[in-house]
């Protein structure tokens, strides 16, 4: 393993730049974010690039690896590598580059805010533990999105955003959607942020964000959660 | 705005994929018999619940329509505003009054 060259190809520059090849050695159980770490270290210190806990909870390493985005410090070389024994790396699609593979992630975050994705505790929070049951349909709807650690790999693969980019996204859209079944939560709000002309009826259901989120999360089914709590609503209103 | 828009384009879906089915169903039956025409329209005039089910068929036409139009020009054109919204009442009024013209055409004739 050791004897063999990997072939990568990374995007240098910003939304205009172009491809620049390295070559490092293979090595057993390399992952993405060890090439590149190696590249920026070895070969180019001028690789800017993203990460923190390397462990697949921080979210901060996500790129487009071979196409498809990916977490890349969970990612290892062997499961994503293409017939021709090469890598493409890229940066997140969906978000303004900063410089090769960093990219700025405040309209991500501040669509988390539009979506009211924070906890509403109320004017007068409770002063005791609340108790909610495990079993409660409520609870397992919120614990099925709860793990979400926002990477952007959802925003990234989300054709939707790609046309609109006002669309909040299906990370945003989750969040809210665990917060609409946390039973401590108070706003009285938040279906109206979700189903503004930028909220959940926008999805198209193409399910990309479901494909690729490396924690495993449905962000489609948390939308079509939304998009049912909004329809009741709205039905309540008319009938 | 938005979530009615969504829930009368569902509703109206509803319909239309019941007076779709029928509509093509009763063609194809009525055509298997060499109908002419004449012979259709003969049936057509002064049936009331003929006119009925495709006043309801038109109606669901003219609200499904535009609001599945809305969306395709809101993402593709990114066409936004007051001024798509006013553009499509107009499209579904035009509509509903070229479809309601056929139907008294043929309710009548």
């Amino acid at each position: 393993m050791t004897d063999a060259t990997l072939h990568i190809d990374v995007w240098r520059g910003t939304d205009t730049g172009e491809f620049q090849g390295f070559a490092i050695p293979r090595r057993e159980h390399q992952t993405v974010l060890d090439v590149v770490t190696e590249i920026q270290r070895e070969h180019d210190a001028t690789l800017s690039y993203r990460f923190a806990c390397r462990v697949g909870m921080c979210g901060s390493c996500a790129m487009v690896v071979n196409g498809r985005p990916r977490w890349t410090c969970r990612t290892r070389v062997r499961d994503v590598i293409d017939d021709g024994g090469r890598l493409r790396l890229e940066p997140l699609r969906n978000f303004t580059v900063v410089k090769d593979l960093a990219v700025e992630m405040t309209q991500f975050f501040d669509k988390w805010k539009d979506a009211q994705g924070y906890f509403e505790p109320g004017p007068q929070p409770q002063a005791n533990f609340a108790v909610v049951p495990p079993a409660t349909p409520e609870r397992q709807a919120a614990d099925a999105g709860i793990e979400c650690i926002g990477c952007g790999v959802c925003y990234s693969a989300c054709d939707v955003v790609a046309w609109d980019k006002d669309y909040l996204g299906p990370a945003a859209l989750n969040r809210a959607w665990t917060l609409i079944n946390d039973v401590r939560d108070e706003s009285h709000t938040r279906l109206d942020a979700v189903s503004a002309s930028n909220g959940c009826q926008a999805c198209h259901t193409h399910m990309s964000c479901t494909e690729f989120c490396p924690k495993a999360i449905a962000p489609t089914y948390s939308i079509a959660g939304l998009k049912r709590a909004v329809l009741r609503r709205s039905l309540r209103g008319v009938l | 705005m938005t979530a009615v828009l969504f829930l009368a384009q569902r509703a109206t879906a509803f319909v239309l994929a019941l007076a779709v089915a029928t509509h093509l169903g009763t063609i194809l039956y009525a055509v298997r018999g060499g109908l002419t025409a004449a012979d259709i329209l003969a049936r057509t005039h002064g049936n009331v619940a003929f006119a009925l089910f495709y006043a309801l068929f038109v109606i669901a036409v003219a609200i499904h329509a535009p609001i599945g139009l809305r969306n395709v020009l809101r993402e593709w054109a990114q066409w936004r505003g007051r001024s798509l919204d006013f553009t499509l009442a107009l499209f579904s009024i035009l509509l509903f009054v070229l479809g309601l013209r056929a139907i008294f055409a043929v309710y009548t004739a």
